[in-house]
């Protein structure tokens, strides 16, 4: 460190401090998708395909996720359905 | 019962190859009979590494095709009494690996050597996959920055899902941590991230913390292991890994930032 560094301003957070928030949340989101099965993306597009018959929803309106616990699996299935007009 | 252990990281260039010369090279001074096995079909560099480029004559490959028997394709090495080094093929591709072909020639290793090091390739294809398939150990090489960090969390994934171990539902394979070129300069200005920040992302057992060094690329300049170079931080370092891998207990060294001159502290640099 010379001695111009002094000068600089120490307020915003440390590159190092961004790179490991980061990492913890696109490890975290990496990590819950690993145990999915590859049948998954494909069910959920065609979750999707049978809603559209009926109403007009985009690709990002339904989440779809697999839990497993102990002894079961819970597949959790959320609809955004556009407002009624 | 020999142990296979495989060093990976998912990423390339992070020092791989340079983990797998210093640290096999650690075991068999240590008076283990160890080999190191290139796993880098096409992109062969562990001879280069360990300063027997010109002594290759078979190679993985060909053992596996039976077109030359392990004891022609093993190289001993000239510095290093028990460690021998099985390079990999320059001119066929990655998928001349196959699951059976692999296994015989670990087999037959096994009956000689204490300890296989696996040099994996980069990457999360074939030739990565192969490497940790067999594995009862992995040595994971990271560098103190955000893709490597990703990437290894990646292989840590493949490891507990793909290898065999996971597969026959055994005991898992035991995870290590290497942090290479590690600055703690930057480290300390916050520019880099720490050895606690890349435990807490990673949460695997640390195995050593290796320090950015010129020695590195000095060593492998030269074709010796770095290991040797008991001179130098970043020697010392794989082997207090080594005596960790071993079992030993051996405090972390070289964290700390280096104490420089008044003079050449306040020019910077």
């Amino acid at each position: 460190m010379g001695i111009f560094d002094y000068f600089k301003s120490k307020s915003a957070p440390s590159s190092a401090s961004v790179a490991k928030d980061r990492l913890q949340i696109i490890v975290a989101h990496e990590r819950s998708k690993r145990h999915q099965p590859d049948y998954l993306p494909q069910m959920q597009q065609e979750i999707i395909d049978v809603i559209r018959k009926y109403v007009n929803i985009g690709n990002e309106d339904v989440q779809i996720q697999l839990d497993n616990t102990d002894d079961c699996s819970v597949l959790e299935l959320n609809v955004t359905l556009p407002e009624q007009n | 019962m020999a142990k296979i252990i495989v060093v990976t990281s998912g990423k390339g260039g992070v020092g791989k190859t340079t983990s797998s010369a210093a640290i096999g090279t650690g075991i068999a001074l240590k008076g283990h009979k160890t080999v190191i096995i290139d796993f880098d079909v096409g992109l062969r560099n562990l001879d280069l590494i360990m300063g027997c480029e010109r002594r290759v004559v078979y190679d993985f490959v060909n053992v596996i095709n039976k077109e030359a028997t392990l004891s022609q394709a093993l190289i001993k090495d000239k510095r290093t009494k028990d460690l021998f080094i099985l390079p990999a093929s320059q001119t066929r591709d990655k998928d001349a690996l196959t699951v059976e072909g692999v296994q015989g020639v670990l087999e037959e290793l096994a009956k000689e050597f204490e300890y296989i090091i696996c040099d994996s390739p980069a990457g999360i294809e074939k030739g990565a996959q192969m490497a940790l398939y067999f594995a009862d150990a992995a040595i994971v090489v990271t560098n103190p920055e955000v893709s490597s960090v990703r990437d290894s969390d990646r292989i840590l994934g493949i490891l507990q899902s793909k290898s065999k171990r996971a597969e026959e539902g055994r005991e898992p394979i035991e995870e290590h941590l290497l942090l290479t070129r590690y600055h703690p300069g930057r480290v300390a200005l916050g520019e880099m991230l720490s050895v606690s920040d890349v435990e807490d992302i990673l949460a695997i057992p640390l195995l050593g913390v290796i320090p950015e060094s010129e020695a590195v690329l000095k060593a492998s300049n030269q074709g010796t292991p770095v290991i040797l170079d008991t001179e130098s931080e970043a020697g010392l370092a794989y082997m207090d890994a080594v005596d960790r891998l071993m079992g030993e207990e051996r405090p972390l060294r070289f964290l700390e930032v280096q104490k420089k001159g008044f003079i050449k502290r306040l020019l910077g640099g």
